[in-house]
């Protein structure tokens, strides 16, 4: 027989293991240091902030359908691109990734009872709360919120340009919202370190919880300086100090460089948790173990690696970077990130594939990861940037990637959903959602290339008379409200099945990783039982104890190794 | 824990070989500054667990193991604990002040004070202040 024995935890003041003991409702919110509830706060918060960024998106769009657009004045335009990109990466993505779904994954698919520091991960949750409520509170300052984009640059951002409250709001918030994340990069790390079941060696970790600790080290290496980047532009602002003034002897591009060294692996930092899903859902859902396990984690170390030395790529026109050693690491990053592409097609190629929506997202994922990939090897080439920086091709190029983030975002909720919840989304929902996601993705994306490589400048609210400029633009517009609408249908789904009974079982997917192995939603400290670990994919032994288990040497379905490993021999 | 090590310490040298390649190449000291303190920030806990890993030998996560062999009490986990929030409060305030006025010192710093003693002492306890 399998063993199937859980080591036994405590709790600091409840030996029933029984958190809540009379902490009901609102009280229980407060007061939870559950790492699921805190997962499920930080999703339904981070969505909801994408939902309001996603609206700000659709009224700048709206702007942009007639070259002389009247929608929204100049100034509330500016305020408006600011805060959809600042609300999308530090108050979406990251914190969605990081925040929501590692957090609840993370310690179950690692066989652990909770995150390492439980308090310090509800003081995170709070933190970022804090944060986001503290930076939409600019729109209600009697100078707007802030204005200056979301990369805040130096002297844009000082007190002459921007004197009012919105921006040290915007200020404070980061303030907040970085001590959050450095707190859940912490946790991240511990949690991982120290916390894995006996068996459950670092080579047999799923590769989501691989990437979300390369994440959480990367956390730990760039937000402190943008934190202390901030703390100085407050300095600037209010104590009279000049670090960024070139007026006082300081230097403006030391901002960009501060900026960017956090901002660069930061695009890393949202990016690997979303490899990281993608990589659980394909090789499930094509019925086939990973291909190229081993590879798959050298190629996440790598590109957290090298995403510490590009961050100059930002700053190519400012004529003050050495241009050929940003835009050689640039191209190296290529290298893994190819890597990883051609093991996700190694992993569903011969497989038996199913189109659920999570692979369809999966899939989607990689095509528009692909596009916003393809054109940043472009941008890393100096002459190409001088040509393109600050025109729509640079829009195009990162939004290709942020909706790939957004379409990987939904590929990780249609999976997870029954696990967390017990119900299912609806499948039929699922697939309009994702046709109108991904073609309205595209359709957004490709007319912004187009009209970018004639010279369309970003972040203005009015742009030439030209019909071609504006035929771009409109379709760019219909793209984007389309994906707008598959954000509705996405809602009405959750809304939906909010009232569907719990019928998704403990493993509804045929799972690999522990995750699958626990009830749907899991109970208080995640396991009732756990099964012996012998390969990364524990559950899927277990349930399949008659198949020969894999070794990284053999990754071959077909090939008995000599040892069968499983644990039913 | 020796492959934990091995990663910190693998990213720290790689980050500070790429630091001073960086430095001399290009002599702008604050982009070297930062990969050579990120650097530091890698190498530096990658010992320690190298450290560690020497001292302690392999756990059951560090090798093939049964889970009875990591059968008994793994760690103690707090319950649930109103410190955080109020923590969270207080940080909130203390930005705020930033903003709006030093008056907001006045409620966000005792309950960062508050916050802090009662998380220590909560933890000192071995359970919440209700006395569970």
């Amino acid at each position: 027989m399998v063993d199937t024995l859980q080591p036994t935890t405590e709790h600091a003041h409840d030996d029933g293991h029984d958190e809540h003991h009379g902490a009901s409702g609102l009280l229980n919110w407060l007061t939870t240091t559950d790492h699921k509830i805190i997962g499920m706060n930080y999703t339904v918060t981070s969505v909801i902030m994408m939902l309001l960024g996603g609206a700000m998106a659709m009224l700048i769009r709206a702007q942009l359908t007639v070259p002389d657009g009247g929608l929204v004045s100049l100034a509330k335009y500016n305020e408006l691109f600011t805060m959809h990109g600042s609300i999308m990466i530090y108050l979406f993505a990251g914190p969605f990734a990081f925040g929501g779904l590692a957090n609840y994954m993370v310690p179950i698919q690692i066989g652990a009872p909770d995150m390492a520091f439980p308090r310090l991960n509800a003081l995170s949750y709070w933190l970022y709360l804090t944060g986001s409520i503290t930076m939409l509170l600019g729109f209600f300052t009697a100078g707007g919120a802030a204005n200056f984009g979301w990369v805040g640059y130096a002297p844009l951002s000082n007190s002459l340009n921007a004197p009012g409250a919105g921006a040290d709001l915007w200020v404070g918030a980061l303030i907040l919202t970085g001590f959050s994340a450095i707190f859940t990069g912490v946790n991240l790390v511990a949690t991982i370190f120290y916390l894995r079941a006996p068996g459950m060696t670092m080579f047999r970790m799923p590769i989501f919880t691989w990437n979300m600790l390369v994440t959480g080290i990367l956390i730990l290496l760039a937000f402190p300086v943008l934190t202390a980047g901030l703390v100085m532009l407050y300095c600037d602002r209010h104590f009279g100090t000049h670090i960024y003034d070139a007026n006082g002897g300081g230097s403006p591009v030391l901002w960009q460089h501060i900026f960017w060294f956090w901002g660069h692996p930061e695009v890393y930092i949202l990016a690997l948790p979303f490899f990281g899903m993608v990589t659980e859902i394909i090789p499930v859902f094509s019925k086939k173990p990973l291909f190229g396990y081993k590879g798959m984690v050298f190629a996440t170390i790598t590109i957290a690696a090298l995403s510490t030395g590009v961050w100059a790529h930002h700053m190519f026109t400012t004529g003050v970077v050495l241009l050929p050693f940003f835009s050689f690491m640039t191209y190296l990053i290529s290298i893994p990130t190819g890597m990883k592409f051609f093991n996700w097609i190694g992993s569903m190629w011969g497989g038996q594939v199913q189109f659920t929506s999570a692979m369809l997202f999966s899939i989607g994922f990689l095509l528009t990861f692909l596009i916003g990939g393809i054109t940043g090897i472009l941008l890393a080439s100096p002459p190409l940037d001088f040509f393109t920086h600050d025109t729509y091709f640079v829009v195009a190029h990162f939004h290709s990637v942020v909706i790939a983030l957004v379409i990987g975002a939904m590929a990780g909720i249609f999976y997870w959903y029954p696990k967390m919840t017990g119900r299912f989304l609806s499948e039929r929902l699922g697939k309009i959602q994702f046709w109108l996601l991904f073609g309205g993705g595209l359709l957004f994306v490709m007319p912004g290339y187009l009209v970018g490589l004639r010279g369309m400048p970003r972040r203005m609210a009015v742009y030439i008379i030209d019909p071609t400029w504006q035929n771009l633009n409109i379709w760019s517009s219909v793209g984007g409200f389309l994906m707008g609408i598959s954000m509705l249908i996405f809602a009405a789904n959750a809304l939906k099945t909010m009232k569907t009974p719990k019928t998704a079982g403990p493993n509804p997917w045929d799972g690999h990783t522990l995750e699958w192995f626990t009830t749907s939603p899991p109970p208080h400290h995640n396991f009732y039982s756990l099964p012996n670990i012998k390969s990364e994919r524990p559950t899927w032994d277990y349930f399949h104890p008659d198949a020969p288990a894999l070794t990284h040497d053999d990754h071959d379905p077909s090939h008995v190794p000599g040892a069968v490993k499983a644990d039913a021999q | 824990m020796k492959v934990e090590a091995r990663l910190l310490i693998w990213l720290g040298v790689f980050i500070g070989i790429m630091g001073i390649v960086y430095g001399i190449w290009s002599k702008e000291w604050g982009g070297t500054a930062m990969l050579i303190g990120t650097a530091i920030l890698g190498i530096f806990p990658g010992l320690y667990y190298r450290w560690w890993s020497k001292r302690m030998g392999d756990r059951p996560e560090d090798r093939d193991a049964t889970m009875a062999e990591g059968a008994g009490r793994i760690d103690t986990f707090p319950g649930s604990s109103i410190w955080p929030f109020a923590l969270g409060m207080g940080c909130w305030f203390l930005v705020l002040a930033l903003v709006f006025g030093t008056w907001f010192v006045v409620i966000g710093l005792p309950l960062v004070i508050f916050a802090v003693s009662g998380a220590t002492a909560e933890s000192r306890r071995g359970g919440d202040a209700s006395g569970h």
